[in-house]
């Protein structure tokens, strides 16, 4: 099983980049001339993206560096508790959605301290692998083609969220126990 | 409710800080952010060129007019603002495949393309529309084929099974887009009852 998965992510990239170049051939594109024209559009969006970046994160750093996101962490783990979620888990569930790295640093961190086939462990491994950064991907699209206003792009993606964690814990509940 | 957002965790930090002891951190971090966002920006320069470029190729050879046309049915249910021959529609299926299959760098470059063509339909507005806000609902739950980097952190720490969260993962990230997607329609129902009032 673990054999084939590896194939596959390490022929998916080369595969992809063959079956183009041989189909543009076969349809007599440019391909190079085309190639370097789509590619040259990349170089603007990567500009425009940067005060929205820059905007996003610094925020998201002052709110993690000051310690108010682990404080308010503390607060909500025994609520969490006491609902009977895994208190553990919760924080990264929050942290998704902000912060990519800094929810990767904490599925491995999860997965480093209670071991990788525990219920924690799963659970983060599934909760990690399931969603995306809610947060930077709306900054990252809507920044690229400067949208300002995001409608009510955040309140989905944002629910979205809390119904994928909901979900992994019971997958994972239903399927590996406590 | 961005700006709220933003403006909120930033106050909140500061006066925290205020508090905590931890101005030295904030300082840090104000400088630390800005730096991290350029260089993640700079850095997707490549990716954007080499992936923008591929897909050029793709659409002049006519591969992205197929794909479109191959997930029509589905696609048009999803989006039925956009026109179904329209340019958008290759671009969101390739970043819907692209990112199944965990190519989070392929994905990217094409939802980019797949939001200009939907801003371009939208009068070039600065508001996002109705299929933005699907687009990105879908982008931000996105169904995962196979979790590349969980699997590598699970053998890093010698998992027996490094590959059995993929049926879990699978589940949860298919049944939180299906979600996702009926929480859109749900707004978006709000949005058209307020508009009649």
């Amino acid at each position: 099983m673990m054999g084939i998965v590896q194939l596959i992510s390490l022929w998916l990239i080369p595969a992809t980049i063959a079956f183009i170049l041989l189909y543009g051939t076969w349809k007599k594109v440019p391909t190079y001339e085309s190639f370097v024209e789509g590619g040259k559009e990349g170089i603007q969006i990567a500009f425009s993206l940067i005060p929205y970046l820059v905007g996003m994160l610094v925020s998201i750093s002052i709110f993690r560096a000051s310690g108010a996101l682990d404080y308010m962490m503390r607060f909500i783990k025994p609520l969490a508790e006491a609902i009977g979620l895994p208190a553990e888990v919760v924080p990264l569930a929050m942290i998704r959605t902000i912060s990519g790295t800094a929810a990767l640093g904490m599925t491995t961190d999860l997965i480093a301290t209670y071991g990788p086939d525990s219920f924690i462990g799963r659970l983060a491994s599934t909760i990690q692998g399931s969603t995306e950064t809610t947060l930077y991907v709306l900054t990252v699209y809507f920044g690229a083609v400067g949208v300002k206003k995001m409608g009510d792009a955040l309140k989905v993606g944002i629910l979205a969220d809390i119904l994928s964690f909901i979900v992994s814990f019971f997958i994972v509940l239903f399927v590996f126990g406590r | 409710m961005v700006n709220l957002i933003w403006a909120i965790m930033a106050l909140i930090g500061i006066c925290f800080a205020m508090f905590n002891g931890t101005m030295n951190e904030v300082n840090e971090a104000v400088f630390k952010g800005a730096k991290e966002a350029v260089t993640i920006s700079i850095g997707m320069i490549s990716i954007l060129v080499f992936w923008l470029g591929l897909t050029k190729i793709a659409e002049d050879a006519g591969l992205l007019a197929k794909l479109s046309h191959l997930c029509k049915p589905l696609v048009r249910r999803l989006f039925p603002e956009v026109p179904p021959n329209h340019p958008a529609m290759g671009y969101i299926v390739s970043n819907m495949i692209a990112n199944m299959f965990g190519l989070g760098n392929a994905a990217t470059p094409m939802g980019i393309k797949a939001m200009e063509e939907l801003k371009k339909l939208n009068g070039y507005r600065d508001t996002a529309s109705r299929s933005m806000v699907t687009f990105l609902a879908m982008n931000t739950s996105g169904i995962t084929l196979i979790p590349a980097t969980v699997i590598s952190i699970r053998m890093t720490y010698h998992s027996a099974s490094p590959g059995e969260i993929i049926g879990t993962t699978l589940v949860a990230s298919t049944i939180s887009t299906i979600g996702a997607i009926l929480i859109d329609r749900y707004y978006y129902w709000k949005r058209a009852r307020g508009g009649k009032r």
